[in-house]
């Protein structure tokens, strides 16, 4: 039975319930919400003046009304205490989204926890402590001084290098400034950990090393831009899945026409036309089938390329785009480099940087030699350039934003390919002007506040691989969950278990011990090669099950939290509702270990290392946020300001106060001027990386030996990480397994029908996933859905990275063999093909 | 014709019980004898409303309804095969609304995959699974109409199982 609620009638909201801005919590868009609450034994009515919206609900509301909710969009939840009604429900005011709801997004309310209705139960509560035998519930005093005890043992002044941590840096969520704050302050301002990684990748690092040596920040331009372009050249992404309300509510305006109107008022002066797209993906996805069914499949080119092989075809565009004269050329005079090579290539850079001259010489590449590598034809590679960059009719610039995703961030040669697709925005122009823009999509918000990192290093230690050799005492997770989301996780997961399970044995020996005892015993079985780790998350992951103490957290709208999306925007997400028990903002946990650590240092009498540890006595996240982002940010933004400025906010930088409201930049580098390198001349650089084949150790003889591309990544339906969504049923019931999917002959050749469970093997481990049939795949390339509990995909993705220790996820071969006809979780299942068939 | 009025009982047993609780909440406020209070009943009353005779369809062609009023458009499909909720003498008639539960978005059937697909957000349904989103924005499978067919093979609806699109009651 496909999951229904059998709900037939929900609580109007009252005119006087009290609203709250509320930004989604899930990806980098960033889609405004309002969350309205009243008390449990109030209603409102269908009359107009007895709800929220001022309308008659006794009447059916028509497409697109502000006044209805889905049942996902409302709980029951407490808030100071008591009972409340919740709806969230998106904001027709937010230019991000326009009242448009995601799959995602759209059911937040029913993604709380709540006593009364039985959801997310599965959220922590209370503190708990690996003890006699299982773990038990305990007190925050009590936790702590546990994690600060053996902590301080494995730890000293200047000496913390047997510390892991393993800590988000994003935004929304349980992320944000303040949460990134509180955990940055304690392991990089009191202490000096380095050997650390991101909630997604295996090391301490950026995912656009090269963009940022180049002199551009990933995120510069605005939204708004996908309506102002001619061309969006759209790079390793799947946005109508990844990023769906800027798909639904900026490109497709953009590629339908419907801004023509726009266009003609704030660039007047040349001619337009509806955008035209190209799609670089190896995968049709459901992305190339909207974009053709708005623009008509004349405007949509999909540049299908064999998989890995971006650099070779943007290299390709680069020299052809170059040859013909399509670039700008006093924008390269007045904004780059000139000279030659500005950066050598080196440790820290996989590819030399400097002048359009010296990018065009090191990375010529022919379209004959391209369209081979790639498995495209050569004319279609011209035909993109012209869309790219051949002038308009009348000889204006072509505007072309680059978009572009882990594709390409997760596929092969991530600084030289990043850096080629750069050159392309570079040469042509199209970086801080409108309709321009090369920039990440991303996947969550970002909400990064912490001190310097310069410590680390580069390339950043490979923490999996330093754990799986041994590596490290004493590990602190902050809502990361390696066994779910890393790569070689088959490897890793042995390797933890085995060591984590020493500490849990010694733990099990000394049942009864005093404090004293039992930390003797847990650091003699570190010192013996066990890991003590402390897991502080929101739910109980799959990491966590081997963790010795874990620490409850909150999320957006159990604390006020400030995050920004994609096109830079902030906003205040206010609290709406508790936290369960007595979980708490990351922020203040980090505060309190911090506090627990000077402590037990001062009783050991370490008094000046303890004095590293001052500094944490925050009352609330919002001493957090001013101790953090407003004081390290021109002292401009406080919550007040922030909350006045709506679910709007403002587009940081934030540069001034005036009138009553923040004043944001709404694109980067408008001025032409470059600093993203650091560079006092603020030129930005070209990036001289020729193509070099499947880069990263071990992925060319996986290619070789193993008979399926096993691409991955993420579906509409579920949040990346499945944090909340496997213990939603709405989503449980669609995909109980990962989806593979594979072409039906593929399948006949495997006998496999729609829905059997597979396994997933290779070299380096197995996974499991359900069979889903796609006529559009190409023979031999499948797809995997990233990130699921009941499979994971990096099971299968080998420990090579680039040398900055970029995993390299896309690019993943395998075997495949079936385990059993569909499960009975699986049989009420659609394996109906997913691509918009108006008939 | 049927629906319409259908629909006018359902609207005014639901004024006549707000009638009465609002008399009663006077009747309380003056410390006059005591009135009898209206229970409201816990799930909302789904009329029964003919939609059409099984006669009347043909396998893999839509036919429009509306249920459980003349604004909330739906369609019939007889399937050929059984199907989950299918109702007749081959379990294969379902009936559905046809407002997308994303946007309120009219849905559009396509006979050669045997799906609903929404024009506003790309989202389509899949009635030969229970109505269920096959990729989509909604955050709810499609409703689906509980549906009883009589001994002259009239098919009649009584109920839906999910909430329906611009409506916070089923039955207004």
């Amino acid at each position: 039975m496909a999951y229904k609620r059998q709900i037939d009638r929900l609580p109007i909201i009252p005119a006087d319930a009290k609203k709250h801005n509320v930004t989604c919590h899930y990806c980098i868009v960033g889609c405004g919400y309002h969350a309205y609450t009243w008390p449990i034994n109030k209603q409102g009515g269908t009359a107009p003046e007895e709800n929220a919206f001022g309308v008659d609900l006794s009447e059916q509301q028509g497409a697109e009304t502000e006044a209805w909710y889905a049942p996902s969009m409302y709980s029951i939840v407490k808030q100071d205490g008591k009972d409340v009604h919740l709806v969230i429900k998106p904001d027709q005011g937010c230019s991000v989204n326009s009242g448009l709801g995601s799959i995602r997004g759209a059911r937040m309310a029913e993604n709380r926890r709540s006593d009364v209705l039985g959801t997310q139960q599965q959220r922590l509560t209370e503190p708990m402590v690996w003890r006699y035998g299982t773990w038990q519930p305990t007190s925050w005093e009590d936790a702590l001084d546990l994690v600060a005890r053996v902590t301080a043992r494995v730890i000293d002044d200047g000496d913390e290098d047997d510390l892991y941590v393993s800590m988000f840096d994003h935004g929304g969520s349980a992320g944000g400034y303040e949460n990134t704050w509180g955990t940055g302050k304690l392991y990089f301002d009191s202490m000096k950990v380095k050997n650390c990684r991101i909630h997604n990748r295996p090391a301490y690092n950026s995912e656009v090393h090269s963009t940022r040596d180049m002199g551009i920040g990933e995120l510069n331009y605005c939204y708004e831009d996908y309506q102002l372009t001619d061309t969006i050249f759209m790079v390793g992404a799947n946005s109508l899945e990844t990023q769906t309300n800027l798909f639904l509510n900026h490109m497709v305006p953009g590629v339908r026409g419907d801004t023509l109107a726009k266009k003609e008022a704030e660039l007047p002066g040349e001619l337009h036309a509806p955008a035209r797209v190209v799609v670089v993906d190896p995968r049709r996805t459901v992305t190339v089938n909207a974009f053709e069914e708005v623009a008509g499949k004349e405007n949509v080119l999909h540049l299908a390329i064999n998989s890995g092989t971006d650099l070779a075809l943007f290299n390709a565009l680069f020299t052809h785009i170059a040859d013909q004269g399509w670039v700008d050329a006093e924008f390269i005079a007045a904004s780059t480099f000139q000279d030659g090579v500005a950066q050598p290539q080196d440790e820290q850079h996989p590819a030399a940087l400097g002048s359009f001259e010296a990018a065009r010489a090191a990375c010529r590449m022919s379209l004959a030699d391209a369209a081979a590598i790639c498995g495209v034809s050569e004319a279609d590679i011209a035909k993109a350039a012209e869309w790219i960059a051949m002038p308009k009719e009348g000889g204006a610039r072509r505007r072309c934003v680059f978009p572009y995703e882990k594709g390409i961030i997760w596929g092969n040669d991530n600084y030289r390919t990043i850096g080629a697709l750069v050159n392309l925005g570079l040469a042509t122009g199209n970086i801080g002007r409108p309709g321009g823009g090369v920039v990440r999509l991303g996947g969550h918000q970002e909400g990064y506040m912490r001190p310097s990192d310069a410590h680390v290093g580069r390339p950043a230690p490979y923490l999996d691989r330093l754990i799986i050799g041994g590596g490290g005492k004493v590990h602190h997770i902050w809502a990361n969950d390696h066994y779910k989301t890393t790569l070689n996780a088959s490897e890793f997961k042995r390797v933890y278990n085995r060591r984590t399970n020493m500490v849990k044995e010694a733990m099990d020996a000394r049942a009864g011990a005093t404090r004293e005892e039992l930390v003797d015993a847990i650091v003699a079985a570190i010192e013996a090669g066990g890991l003590f780790s402390v897991n502080v998350d929101i739910v109980h992951t799959q990491i966590g099950q081997q963790a010795h103490v874990i620490l409850p957290a909150v999320e957006s709208g159990e604390m006020n939290l400030t995050s920004m999306n994609g096109e830079r925007r902030m906003r205040l997400v206010e609290k709406y509702m508790d936290g369960p028990g007595s979980a708490k903002p990351d922020c203040l946990i980090a505060a309190g270990l911090a506090q627990a650590l000077e402590r037990v240092l001062r009783e050991e009498g370490r008094d000046a290392y303890a004095d590293r540890f001052k500094g944490y006595d925050w009352a609330s996240e919002e001493d957090a946020f001013m101790d953090g982002y407003h004081a390290n940010t021109g002292q401009i933004v406080t919550y007040d300001r922030l909350r006045a400025m709506g679910n709007n906010g403002v587009q940081e930088p934030v540069i001034g106060y005036e009138d009553g409201k923040l004043i944001g930049v709404k694109r980067l580098y408008a001025d032409g001027k470059f600093d993203r390198h650091g560079r006092e001349d603020k030129k930005a650089l070209f990036c001289c990386g020729a193509w070099r084949g499947l880069q990263a150790p071990g992925k060319a003889a996986q290619k070789a030996g193993f008979r399926f591309l096993v691409n991955n990544g993420r579906s509409n339906i579920n949040w990346q990480n499945w944090f909340l969504d496997k213990d939603n049923d709405f989503v449980a019931d669609r995909y109980p397994y990962p989806f593979l999917e594979i072409h039906p002959d593929d399948m006949a050749d495997l006998g496999l029908a729609a829905g059997d469970l597979v396994e997933v093997y290779n070299d380096v481990g197995a996974t499991q996933a359900m069979a889903y049939p796609v006529e559009t795949a190409r023979r031999g390339e499948t797809f995997m859905l990233f990130g699921a509990p009941s499979g994971t995909q990096g099971n299968v993705i080998n420990a090579g990275t680039n040398e900055l220790i970029l995993p390299n996820y896309k690019q993943t071969w395998a075997d495949i063999r079936k385990i059993s006809d569909a499960p009975a979780t699986v049989k009420h299942l659609s394996f109906k093909s997913k691509e918009y068939r108006m008939g | 014709m049927r629906c319409r009025k259908m629909a006018e009982i359902g609207r005014r047993q639901f004024l006549r019980g707000g009638a009465l609780a609002t008399a009663g909440a006077a009747a309380v406020a003056v410390s006059g004898p005591e009135a009898r209070a209206a229970v409201a009943p816990a799930r909302v009353a789904y009329p029964a409303n003919r939609l059409a005779n099984i006669a009347d369809l043909t396998v893999n062609e839509p036919l429009d309804v509306a249920y459980p009023d003349d604004d909330a458009p739906g369609v019939l499909l007889k399937l050929g095969h059984p199907v989950e909720g299918g109702v007749g003498p081959e379990g294969d008639v379902v009936g559905f609304s046809t407002i997308c539960p994303h946007k309120g978005y009219p849905l559009f059937y396509n006979a050669e995959d045997r799906t609903l697909n929404c024009p506003g957000h790309f989202s389509r349904f899949d009635p030969e699974a229970g109505g269920q989103q096959v990729w989509g924005q909604a955050t709810q499978n499609l409703p689906q109409y509980v549906l009883r067919v009589d001994d002259d093979g009239e098919i009649h609806a009584e109920g839906v199982d999910e909430l329906l699109y611009g409506r916070l009651s089923n039955v207004l």
